[in-house]
């Protein structure tokens, strides 16, 4: 059969996600927090392309400068290494990076009473062994470095402050988003696939991979997330951004798992599946090419769920230390140092890391939300 | 209903045997060596070769396998690789604490939850209602770790009306003294969640038919309200409950931690950041044997609030 002229004039009605998509715009609240989500995603793209908040490493500010909006000034003695100036007493260059070997090394040279000055370098001999500083270069360009940032001038009031170290808070916090986001959406895609692979088998075939399926479940709803997932981290011991993905993408699939092979069981012996049957079409041809669409939507909607919730274990992970490293930001590593800062009085890393989290968490939910009603078919 | 029991208890079994090889798993090949934790960062060979005859891992897998299998039935796991104390009696001593906050917690927890739900859901649709569930939705935003932050800082460390952290030794200076804080902070959290949750509960209970039949009787909303609805949304809320018992052990970590109690939770943080292997492997096998035992219990909970349940 050729299709008719008459049936590609007619006016094609609208599939299951045009109609979705047609009452997400319709729902203000969904428009408002799609855009909010949006930017974020944006900024993250931005910032992961290095296209903002390169430098966020760099001592742009004092020490605990406050934000702008304040109106205040962070006093410009008020540097971050007053604590250690004690230490640094015979230091002409305080505040500056030190070696740390320099008082042995002096008494070295001392004892071994050849006449080289402070300032030589050159290889000398205690009992016939030849000492040589094995780091001088790199060490001198250190200090070089060093010295360059120590005279740089410091701003003493940032948008969003600074934080010990004269970090600008702001882009901590868009370094931090782009961490959270990354973090929360791969982990949620993992926990997806696993979730929504298993169910598919599991409910299509029934029988034996089902009960196998189901003790897999068993075992991980058995012990409680949180402590699953310590345990994980303390097994793995090492830390970075792909082992948090991992980490909560394969122990967060146990509820999509239910969810998808609850459909595939309601699925699996309707007529269209049938009639898929009764012209050939292999098993994982019926299971994602004729099922798979019809259960698709709640793979989505689980997706957005669980980014949220991803997002929010991360930071209560990175904040206890068993996230991401040292080297990289997340609002939980922000709050972690917030905790400190608050006692001496320096709110604003705190107030920032918890609204921009707020404000991307509630949008992500409302979103949710709103994707929920739009897909479901029930709703008309 | 001793059927029942016998054959779910029977149903643990494969479970729990799952739960045992995969920490072990984990434990076993996704770990590196304890041997080279134990040993330190400066170790000789006959060191690591000792550490590891002692740990009994220079053995084939499945002699660990049953060595594992036998710490969990007699509950003897040796002693913790940080501290020496036995695994037993670090669980012993923890359990009270974590006991003392959390009940307290889940009491007052609960019965707020379930009125503002009911009342919430009384006036469903109304703008009180949407505002409440819009202020829930931001509250559950806010990570717990800002509730925590800011609360133990304003509350305790500038108006000092409670300690800032502590432990005593009586129970009832423990109790009022050093849990009040943490009590007051956990409710405040777990609030929006559950007014939320019990919320679709009761409103799932406000269209039955029973309700109009009530209300067509000439009953009074509050009769309504209290004698029909909230009994049949009890239900679903006794199951929330007990399913989440064991892991609200575990889950209030991050209270313990920032208080300094010694409970569980603060144990099995302090055993993540020692590599404490034993002390981790005996809370998540017994935690996860809990929370099977809970959940008979729930169902079984379940048959006596509701007899239109079949135990099958």
């Amino acid at each position: 059969m050729n299709p008719s002229p008459a049936s590609t004039n007619a006016p094609r009605s609208p599939g299951l996600w045009q109609l979705a998509w047609r009452r997400l715009l319709e729902d203000r609240i969904a428009v408002v927090s799609m855009v909010v989500v949006g930017l974020f995603v944006a900024l993250t793209v931005a910032s992961s392309l290095n296209w903002i908040a390169r430098n966020w490493n760099e001592e742009i500010a004092v020490g605990y400068a406050p934000p702008a909006f304040t109106g205040k000034q962070a006093v410009a003695d008020n540097s971050p290494d007053t604590t250690a100036k004690p230490a640094l007493t015979t230091d002409p260059y305080p505040g500056r990076v030190r070696d740390p070997l320099a008082t042995e090394l002096a008494e070295l040279r001392g004892q071994s009473a050849a006449p080289h000055g402070q300032a030589a370098e050159p290889p000398m001999e205690i009992n016939g062994i030849r000492i040589v500083d094995p780091i001088a270069k790199e060490f001198a360009e250190a200090l070089a470095a060093a010295d360059a940032m120590a005279t740089a001038p410091r701003a003493t009031s940032l948008i969003f402050g600074a934080d010990k170290w004269g970090h600008d808070v702001l882009k901590k916090l868009i370094k931090g988003s782009e961490t959270s986001i990354l973090v929360g959406l791969c982990a949620a895609l993992v926990a997806t696939l696993i979730g929504t692979l298993l169910g598919a088998v599991s409910g299509y075939f029934g029988g034996w991979i089902d009960d196998f399926c189901n003790w897999f479940y068993s075992i991980f709803t058995a012990i409680p997330y949180l402590l699953l997932i310590l345990t994980i981290a303390a097994v793995l011991n090492q830390k970075g951004v792909t082992t948090i993905i991992l980490i909560l993408g394969l122990t967060g699939w146990t509820g999509i798992f239910r969810l998808v092979r609850a459909e595939y069981i309601k699925h699996r012996s309707r007529e269209y599946v049938q009639a898929a049957d009764a012209i050939g079409a292999s098993h994982a041809r019926r299971m994602f090419v004729h099922i798979f669409p019809n259960v698709s939507h709640i793979s989505l909607v689980q997706l957005s769920v669980h980014t949220v919730g991803f997002i929010k274990s991360e930071v209560i992970l990175s904040f206890l230390g068993f996230g991401v490293p040292v080297d990289k930001v997340s609002w939980g590593s922000m709050l972690g140092e917030a905790q400190n800062e608050l006692i001496l009085g320096y709110w604003w890393q705190l107030a920032a890391a918890t609204a921009a989290m707020a404000l991307l968490v509630t949008a992500f939910s409302m979103f949710t939300d709103a994707l929920r009603d739009a897909l479901d078919p029930k709703i008309k | 209903m001793s059927a029942f029991i016998l054959r779910r208890l029977w149903q643990m079994i494969p479970t729990l045997l799952g739960v045992i090889l995969l920490v072990f798993f984990l434990f076993n090949f996704v770990g590196g060596d304890p041997a080279y934790l134990l040993a330190g960062k400066i170790a000789n060979p006959e060191q690591i070769a000792n550490i590891r005859r002692q740990l009994g891992i220079d053995q084939p897998y499945y002699v660990q396998l049953w060595l594992f299998i036998r710490q969990v039935l007699t509950g003897d796991f040796g002693v913790s690789w940080s501290t020496n104390e036995p695994v037993a009696t670090i669980f012993a001593s923890r359990i009270g604490p974590s006991l003392i906050v959390l009940v307290p917690m889940m009491l007052i927890e609960t019965v707020l939850s379930i009125v503002i739900a009911l009342a919430v859901a009384y006036v469903r649709g109304s703008l009180t209602d949407r505002s409440i569930m819009i202020a829930c939705t931001v509250a559950m935003s806010v990570s717990l770790l800002v509730y925590i932050i800011v609360g133990q800082y304003v509350l305790a460390y500038q108006l000092s009306w409670f300690p800032v952290q502590g432990w005593g030794d009586g129970f009832f200076e423990n109790l009022f003294k050093y849990s009040a804080l943490p009590i007051l902070l956990g409710v405040i959290v777990g609030l929006a969640p559950n007014i939320r949750l019990y919320r679709t509960f009761v409103l799932d209970e406000i269209h039955q038919d029973y309700v109009r039949t009530a209300r067509a009787k000439g009953l009074s909303d509050n009769a309504v309200m209290l004698k029909h609805v909230l009994r049949n949304a009890l239900i679903p809320i006794i199951t929330n409950l007990m399913i989440y018992l064991p892991g609200l052990l575990v889950g209030h970590f991050l209270i313990e931690r920032f208080f300094s109690i010694p409970g569980i939770g603060r144990e099995v943080i302090l055993a993540v950041e020692r590599s404490d292997f034993p002390v981790i492997k005996a809370i998540t096998v017994y935690v996860a044997l809990a929370t099977m035992v809970v959940n008979l219990l729930a169902d079984l909970l379940y048959k006596a609030v509701d007899p239109r349940v079949q135990l099958k």
